[in-house]
C-alpha cells in the first residue's frame, strides 16, 4: 500500500509560536485518519499543510510521493471540506458542486449530470436548484462533502465537519461518512477534537498537543494503552494516577492510568474508597470517590444502585486495567 | 442574599419610570414612537419635494410669454430629445460611467487591502486616510486640482523634469479628451471627479470584502480555482454589491454636480449645470426637471439590470 501523506520533521511556526513542531506522519492509502487534540493543538494547522492553505516553515511534505512544499492548493488533487463549510452564496447548490468541474473547464450539461450523481451519493438527490442559505445545517455539510467529492481527490480533508451539528445529526453522519469512506476508498484525514468522535470513525489516531503528535495507533490502543498522561486523559477522560499511588496500588512506581469503566464496585475484597457525589449520564451514572488523597471517576452501568455520599465502598479492577504509561508527560 | 429582598423589585416611579414601563409593554408604540418623526421628514420634505419636482417636468413653458402652463403634456420631454439637450445627457452618462468605472477599478486593491490584510492601527489609518478628504471643503480641493492640472501647474512641471512633456502633449491632442491643457480638458473633469468620489466607492467595498470569509476563497483555491478564477467566480460576484452601491454614489453623484464641469474642463455642459441654468437664469423650470428625471432613470434602469444580472444574489 502506498502512503497517501508524509510529513518528515514538518514545523509551522506563527512567529513565536510553533503550531506545527517537527512532526512525522505518514497516512497510508485509503485510510481513515483522525487527527484529535483540543483547540490549538496544531491539529488543523497540518492539515492545512496538506492543503495547501499554509506552508510548512521547515521540514518536508510528500503527497503520494510527489513533494508538496511550493505548490498552490489549486494544483494539489487534495480536496476540503470546510468547518464552516464555505458554500458559495451566489451560487446554486448545483453549481457550488459543479464549481471544481467549472474551473476545469468540463461543459454545463455534462458537470451539472456529474452534480446531480455526486448530491445523490450524499444522499441529497433533486436538491440543485436550491440556495446554500435554504438549507440546513446538515445538508449543507453533504453539499460541501459532494462539491469536494466531485473531483475524485487523492485525498479528502474534512476539518471537524460535524462541530456544528446536534448529537443526532451527527452521530447519523458518522455512520454515513465511514460507510463513503469504505464505498469510495479514498483517504480521509479528519480532524476533531471529539474523542467519541475520532475513536468511532478513524482506522487510525493521531493525538496532538501543543504542535506535537504525542501518540499515534489505532482507537482501541489509543485507548486502552495510552503513553502519556495527556493522551489518557484526553482520550476517554481517564484517571491518571501519580507515582507514589501506583506504587501504593500496584507495586510499580510510575504514572498510570485507570479506566472509570475498568472499576466496579464490589461487597468485599476491594479497596477501601470513600463517595463524594455523583452525575446521571442516561447510559450509566458517574461516580467520584476518593482513595486515600487520590480522587478517582467510576463509571457504573446503568440500573446498579448509587452509593450515597459520603458512604464507603469498596473498589476493585483487573490488574491488567492499570496500565502503566512510558512517558512523563 | 438577604431574606427581605423581593423578587419583584417595586417601581422606579416618577414619569420615566412610568415612561419605561409602558414602552417596554408597548414595543409596537415605541417603534411607532421612533419612527414617526423620521417618516413625516423621509415622506413629505424629502420625497414629497421631489415629486412636486418631478411633476413639474410634466409642464411645459410657453415660449412667447416665458410662463409656465400647468397643463399635463410631454411637450418638456421632446424637448429633452433635442440634439443639443441630448448631447449634454449623451455627455454627463458616458462621463459618470467612466468615472464609476475608474473609481471602482482603483478602489477595489484599497479596499482589499483594507479588508483582509490591515489590522489595529492600520486599519485605522486606512479609515483616516479614505474619509480625509472628505473633511476638507469640496471647492477648495477642486480649486487646488485647478492649479494642480492648470498649463503652469506642478503635474506639467512634473512631466517637464520626467521628461515626458511629449506624452502629456500626444494626451492633450486626442480629440474630445483632450484640450488645450489638463485643466480644460474633459480628462481633467474626469481625474477630479475620480478623485473627489473616490472614497465614496472605497468604503462600501470594503465593507462588502470584509463580509466575504476567508474559507471562501481557500474553497475556489481548493476546488482548483486559480487566483484569477477564484477572483471572477468567487471574490467579485461576492464583493458586487458593495461595488454596486459604491457605484450607485459615484455614477449619481457624477450625474448631478455642476461645480466640477464648471471650474476644471471644456465649457460644454452637464446635466447639473443644465438644471442650474434652466431653473435658474432662464426660468424654465420645467425643463429643468425634465432633465433632473434623467439620471433617476438611468439609475432605476442600472440597478433593474444589475439585479437581472445577479448581482445581489449574494445578500
Amino acid at each position: 500500500m502506498q502512503t497517501a501523506v508524509a510529513f518528515s520533521r514538518v514545523s509551522r511556526h506563527f512567529g513565536a509560536v510553533r503550531a506545527v513542531d517537527e512532526v512525522d506522519l505518514a497516512i497510508a492509502e485509503g485510510e481513515f485518519f483522525a487527527m484529535l487534540g483540543p483547540s490549538g493543538s496544531g491539529k488543523t494547522t497540518c492539515l492545512r499543510l496538506i492543503a495547501g492553505f499554509e506552508q510548512p516553515t521547515s521540514g518536508h511534505i510528500e503527497i503520494f510521493g510527489e513533494t508538496a512544499e511550493g505548490v498552490p492548493p489549486y494544483r494539489r488533487n487534495v480536496n476540503t471540506v470546510f468547518q464552516d463549510y464555505a458554500l458559495f452564496p451566489h451560487l446554486s447548490v448545483a453549481d457550488n458542486v459543479a464549481y471544481g468541474p467549472m474551473i476545469r473547464g468540463v461543459p454545463k450539461a455534462e458537470r451539472l449530470k456529474a452534480a446531480e450523481e455526486a448530491l445523490a451519493l450524499v444522499r441529497l438527490p433533486g436538491y440543485g436548484d436550491r440556495r446554500p442559505g435554504q438549507l440546513s445545517g446538515g445538508q449543507r455539510q453533504r453539499v460541501a462533502l459532494a462539491r469536494a467529492l466531485i473531483n475524485k481527490p487523492k485525498v479528502l480533508l474534512l476539518d471537524e465537519p460535524l462541530g456544528a451539528l446536534d448529537l443526532k445529526l451527527r452521530e447519523q453522519m458518522q455512520e454515513e461518512l465511514k460507510a463513503l469512506q469504505r464505498k469510495l476508498g479514498i483517504t480521509f484525514v479528519f480532524v476533531t477534537h471529539d474523542q467519541g468522535e475520532a475513536l468511532s470513525m478513524a482506522d487510525r489516531v493521531a493525538v496532538f498537543n501543543h504542535g506535537k503528535i504525542m501518540q499515534i495507533g489505532a482507537p482501541e490502543e489509543i485507548y486502552r494503552a495510552p503513553r502519556s498522561r495527556f493522551v489518557a486523559d484526553f482520550v476517554g477522560s481517564s484517571n491518571v494516577l501519580p507515582p507514589d499511588v501506583t506504587e501504593r496500588l500496584d507495586g510499580r512506581r510510575a504514572w498510570a492510568s485507570l479506566r472509570p469503566e475498568a472499576i466496579r464496585l464490589v461487597s468485599e475484597g476491594g479497596v477501601e474508597a470513600m463517595v463524594t457525589g455523583h452525575s446521571y449520564l442516561g447510559a450509566a451514572t458517574k461516580l467520584g470517590v476518593f482513595l486515600g488523597e487520590q480522587r478517582l471517576t467510576v463509571l457504573l452501568p446503568a440500573g446498579s444502585p448509587v452509593p450515597a455520599q459520603g458512604q464507603m465502598v469498596s473498589i476493585q479492577w483487573n490488574p491488567a486495567d492499570l496500565h502503566v504509561m512510558e512517558d512523563e508527560q | 442574599m438577604s431574606a427581605g429582598a423581593h423578587a419583584i423589585l417595586p417601581g422606579r416611579g416618577g414619569l420615566f419610570g412610568t415612561l419605561s414601563d409602558v414602552l417596554w409593554r408597548n414595543p409596537r408604540l415605541t417603534l411607532f414612537l421612533m419612527l414617526t418623526p423620521p417618516l413625516l421628514w423621509l415622506g413629505i420634505i424629502y420625497l414629497g419635494s421631489l415629486f412636486a419636482l418631478l411633476a413639474q417636468s410634466f409642464f411645459s413653458i410657453d415660449e412667447f410669454s416665458g410662463l409656465i402652463r400647468y397643463e399635463w403634456t410631454f411637450k418638456t420631454y421632446a424637448e429633452l430629445l433635442r440634439p443639443s439637450n441630448l448631447d449634454i445627457i449623451l455627455r454627463t452618462v458616458s462621463m459618470a460611467a467612466a468615472v464609476t468605472l475608474a473609481s471602482a477599478v482603483i478602489a477595489f486593491p484599497i479596499a482589499y487591502y483594507a479588508a483582509r490584510y490591515a489590522r489595529g492601527k492600520w486599519k485605522a489609518l486606512f479609515y483616516l486616510g479614505a474619509m480625509l478628504p472628505l473633511w476638507s471643503s469640496y471647492l477648495v480641493k477642486v480649486y487646488a486640482w485647478k492649479l494642480i492640472l492648470a498649463k503652469e501647474g506642478i503635474l506639467t512641471w512634473i512631466f517637464a523634469k520626467l521628461h515626458l512633456t511629449p506624452v502629456l502633449e500626444a494626451w492633450l491632442a486626442l480629440p474630445v479628451i483632450g484640450g488645450n491643457s489638463l485643466s480644460v480638458s474633459y480628462t481633467g473633469t474626469f481625474i477630479v471627479f475620480v478623485y473627489v468620489w473616490l472614497p465614496y466607492m472605497i468604503l462600501p467595498t470594503q465593507a462588502a470584502l470584509e463580509r466575504v470569509p476567508e474559507s471562501m476563497l481557500e474553497a475556489s483555491s481548493d476546488l482548483g480555482g486559480s487566483p484569477a478564477q477564484t477572483f471572477r467566480h468567487v471574490l467579485l460576484p461576492l464583493a458586487l454589491p458593495g461595488i454596486i452601491a459604491g457605484s450607485i454614489f459615484t455614477f449619481s453623484l457624477t450625474l448631478g454636480d455642476y461645480i466640477i464641469p464648471q471650474i476644471i474642463g471644456s465649457s460644454r455642459l452637464f446635466i447639473g449645470q443644465a438644471v442650474y441654468a434652466h431653473q435658474g437664469t432662464a426660468g424654465n423650470i420645467p425643463l429643468a426637471a425634465a432633465f433632473t428625471v434623467v439620471p433617476i432613470v438611468i439609475m432605476g434602469f442600472y440597478l433593474w439590470m444589475a439585479k437581472r444580472q445577479g448581482a445581489f444574489n449574494a445578500l
